[in-house]
């Protein structure tokens, strides 16, 4: 429906009448290029908005010369491009001559003049912008698909009659959101269709569309059950759904019905007495709801087992190992590449380190209890390496409950936070490690320790810094031991 | 669809209804992918209106209504004799899709009585929603109701899932809790109310997904002595501790199979307006708590007037304002001012002054807002002093009563 052109009039020369009239005519329905066209070639000819007829519903002469005869373009505030294609679809006829007097006025001199919403001339534009902006909304909002029958792909079309020329404005939309359907929506204007890609069409008639759907009746099952007969309340029903839509919405069909019934079902809601149950109190199903926590470590176990993960990635959550009971626990940040294999935390590089520094600190693994502050390994993919992942903040916080209770359970005497995540999941603060370092106070029932994360020293670039912090790391192990003795 | 569904659906729609909660709305803009289904738009769309006024927009269902609870405001209490139904996972996938690609609506509002256990439940909901969002390739809006007696990890791993996560509050006070709803617990919904407000705020910043839509909660009004005032303090604190989206006021209801733990009488749905109209004036126009209790009398908001006019009659000092040269704060204090009126009065008067007439293409409201401002041409010089102001700008008592 684009193209368009000032009409050849009979003898003046191109689009102008006697007296400088010029006569333009756009296509039928949104003729947005049209309009632009033409916008362009009188501005830049300086005709004046009352020397100008516009004729909306000629029909075009010369649809596709438009573009050859556009002016330049115009340079304009974006409130009032943003307007334009919002006012072209509206039926008046008067929205062209009222749209090309707003751009004359902006270009001369009344560069704010969207501002002044006051204006009559902007007011009436605003109103025009609303009313197809509302007519869009019940577009999307009233419009029904019907599954057609057959084989294959599954097949949808639609009857709709919006008030104003605004199919090709509303089609994006249905795209959007059902992208993977097959759909044609029909219209009393024209129609479109979506297979993978969009295509406008002819009219439509109502009769092209299937005159059910096997879930309308579920549909219209479920308008009724969520209706409440005492708040009965018409008047704000039809200011937001009026009575020209329900032609085509099927679940309205039902209203008549539940009007009539509304005030006696609610009158007879309130008369009601008070009913003794029917059945039974459920005594031990309620009692027994209320124990839903886990009781032991391997319970709580269990439950991080079989729960996904809550950052993207892990093959499978890695448990806390070492004795309930255990003197002193190590919290450590997250499972790596190995750990996500094998299961099991502190067996990859960083975690054969930590054995090593344990053993020289006089500290038997076997007897600590080692776990992460996150259950899951967090990576990126680098090609065919499982790039580890620090976690954010937020993930930490999405398992500090499950660390919280596995440490109820283990319930240490001292808890060595190794770098700053397992700070974070133990305190909810981010601590600088090298500030903090040493004993600290977790504000738990346990004494806590802060040293950094073993695969801090994996990473050290320069050897004699590394076997410096190695020792330093062995060393506070020693104190944390004595601090747990 | 074939008849048992059908059963179901009638029967798990109808427990849901006494939530006030529709909203499609604040989920991030999303588009289906290649081969998924669904959209969201950031507003949200109201698909249907039903004769009482509500717009239809998620398909708003139970996935049971048996319940171990036994809440006397609540329809399926584990006492009443209503009929009972219970959904499989699958089916309410079905009809949340079945439904969608028809266009009948925005996406799921899902809540369920407790059965068996509190995780037991919460698992089932966060199964719905997962399974929607992987297996069928669903952008569409999910609302979950989330249990605050469950485990607080189940609540985490909801939030992936979930547009807008809610937890009902119910009532406003801890002792109509232990009253009415004696497995509720108070400190318990706070708690998760906390947990999803921090979880929200963090994942924003990391631009993750976690309930992008935010969280809201529903408080039941009449079914204790609870005071508007009291009402709107309480939920400016709900706004400003965890960052709720929204307050929903529900007027409590008839029910079928009432309990006699209720008041015999609902209380007027006019008040229930009136708690909106408090609540957006806190949202919206910069009014605080102490400014409604203001408004109110004993700490009741006004039945035939607005809660805005209400404040303006009991300070008729501040009043006339001047159009032109008022600050923002003070226009939007002028009953029948919007906010959008009083954003296009001030982009507007930087280009000239603006007469009565200018005024009225700006605001659908100037018959209410005529005898408290001051324009170019015009002063109610008389007007704001009159007695009889509020019985000319009040509302007829009847409107909204129940016939």
């Amino acid at each position: 429906m684009r193209g368009s052109l000032e009409n050849p009039p009979p003898a003046e020369g191109r689009g102008h009448l006697g007296g400088g009239i010029h006569v333009v005519g756009l296509a039928p329905g949104a003729d947005l290029a049209g309009f632009r066209a033409a916008a362009r070639r009188l501005i830049a000819a300086d005709v004046a908005p009352e020397n100008i007829v516009w004729q909306t519903e000629a029909p075009s002469l010369f649809g596709a010369d438009s573009a050859a005869a556009d002016g330049p373009p115009l340079r304009l505030p974006r409130a009032v491009t943003e307007l334009i294609p919002m006012v072209v679809p509206h039926r008046d006829p008067e929205r062209y001559g009222l749209l090309y007097a707003l751009l004359w006025r902006v270009v001369h001199g009344e560069r704010a003049l969207m501002e002044v919403a006051s204006d009559p001339l902007v007011h009436r534009l605003h109103r025009m912008r609303k009313a197809i902006a509302r007519d869009l909304h019940k577009m999307h909002a009233f419009l029904r698909f019907r599954r057609v029958p057959g084989e294959g792909r599954e097949r949808f079309a639609a009857w709709f009659e919006p008030d104003h020329h605004i199919l090709e404005a509303a089609a994006p939309f249905f795209v959007d959101r059902f992208r993977a359907l097959t759909w044609s929506i029909l219209t009393p204007e024209g129609s479109a269709h979506w297979d993978g890609t969009l295509r406008y069409g002819p009219p439509g008639r109502r009769e092209d569309v299937p005159d059910g759907d096997g879930f309308e009746a579920g549909w219209r099952d479920y308008y009724e059950s969520t209706f409440n007969p005492a708040r009965l309340n018409l008047d704000a029903m039809r200011a937001e759904m009026p009575r020209k839509y329900w032609r085509n919405m099927p679940e309205t069909a039902a209203i008549p019905a539940l009007v009539r019934a509304a005030s006696a079902r609610a009158q007879a809601m309130i008369e009601k007495e008070p009913t003794m149950p029917a059945k039974r109190d459920p005594v031990r199903a309620v009692a027994k709801m209320s124990q839903d926590e886990p009781e032991t470590l391997d319970a709580l176990n269990a439950i991080i087992a079989r729960s996904e993960p809550l950052v993207p990635g892990a093959t499978q959550a890695v448990l806390g190992e070492g004795p309930v009971g255990a003197r002193i626990a190590f919290v450590g940040e997250q499972p790596g590449d190995q750990e996500d294999r094998q299961g099991r935390p502190f067996v990859g590089p960083a975690g054969q380190l930590l054995s090593r520094a344990l053993e020289e600190a006089g500290i038997d693994r076997r007897e600590a209890y080692l776990t992460n502050a996150v259950k899951h390994f967090k990576f990126t993919l680098r090609g065919k390496r499982r790039i580890h992942e620090k976690p954010t903040a937020g993930e930490v916080s999405h398992y500090r409950w499950w660390l919280d209770r596995e440490l109820d359970f283990v319930a240490p005497k001292l808890v060595v936070a190794l770098g700053a995540t397992a700070v974070l999941a133990l305190t909810g603060k981010q601590i600088p490690i090298t500030r903090a370092r040493g004993p600290a106070d977790f504000g738990r029932p346990f004494e806590g320790f802060i040293t950094v994360h073993p695969s801090y020293l994996l990473r050290l670039p320069d050897e004699a810094a590394k076997a410096a912090a190695y020792q330093a790391f062995v060393e506070d192990l020693r104190r944390a031991q004595a601090l747990a003795a | 669809m074939d008849e048992k569904l059908a059963r179901k659906l009638r029967i798990l729609a109808d427990a849901a209804k006494y939530d006030a909660s529709c909203a499609s709305s604040g989920a991030p803009k999303r588009k289906a992918g290649a081969d998924g289904l669904g959209s969201t738009t950031g507003a949200g769309i109201c698909h249907a209106y039903t004769p009482d006024g509500r717009c239809v927009s998620l398909l708003k269902i139970l996935l049971t209504n048996y319940c171990l609870f036994d809440c006397a405001y609540c329809v399926n209490r584990r006492s009443s004799n209503v009929a009972r139904a219970r959904f499989s996972v699958e089916e309410v996938v079905t009809l949340t899709v079945e439904f969608y690609k028809r266009n009948y609506i925005e996406g799921l509002f899902l809540s369920s009585g407790i059965i068996r256990s509190p995780d037991y439940t919460m698992e089932m909901l966060t199964r719905v929603a997962k399974k929607l969002r992987r297996d069928h390739g669903f952008r569409g809006y999910i609302h979950l109701k989330s249990i605050p007696e469950a485990s607080p990890w189940l609540i985490e791993e909801a939030g992936l899932y979930a547009d807008r996560l809610s937890i009902n509050l119910e009532l406003p006070t801890e002792a109509s809790l232990n009253r009415l709803a004696p497995e509720k617990d108070g400190a318990a919904i706070e708690g998760a109310m906390g947990q999803i407000g921090e979880r929200i705020v963090q994942a924003k910043e990391e631009r993750r997904r976690f309930s992008p839509a935010g969280q809201s909660t529903q408080v039941i009004v009449g079914a204790d002595a609870t005071t508007d005032e009291a009402m709107i303090r309480k939920s400016a604190l709900l706004y400003g501790t965890y960052g709720l989206k929204r307050v929903y006021y529900s007027a409590f209801s008839p029910i079928p199979d009432a309990s006699s733990a209720l008041p015999p009488q609902a209380p007027p749905l006019r008040r229930e307006h009136r708690l909106y109209q408090a609540d957006w004036l806190i949202r919206y126009y910069e009014f605080s708590p102490d400014d409604v209790a203001g408004a109110a009398d004993d700490g009741m908001l006004a039945l035939d007037i607005d809660p805005k006019l209400a404040w303006a009659l009991k300070n008729r000092h501040r009043f006339p304002v001047d159009v032109n040269r008022a600050d923002r704060e003070m226009l939007l204090r002028v009953p029948g001012l919007g906010a959008r009126a009083v954003d296009a009065i001030i982009k507007a008067r930087r280009h000239g002054r603006l007469r009565l007439d200018d005024v009225a293409r700006l605001t659908s409201g100037l018959k209410r807002a005529r005898p408290f401002l001051i324009a170019e041409d015009f002063r109610p010089t008389t007007l704001t002093d009159r007695l009889d102001l509020r019985v000319k700008l009040a509302e007829p008592a009847e409107q909204l009563s129940l016939f």
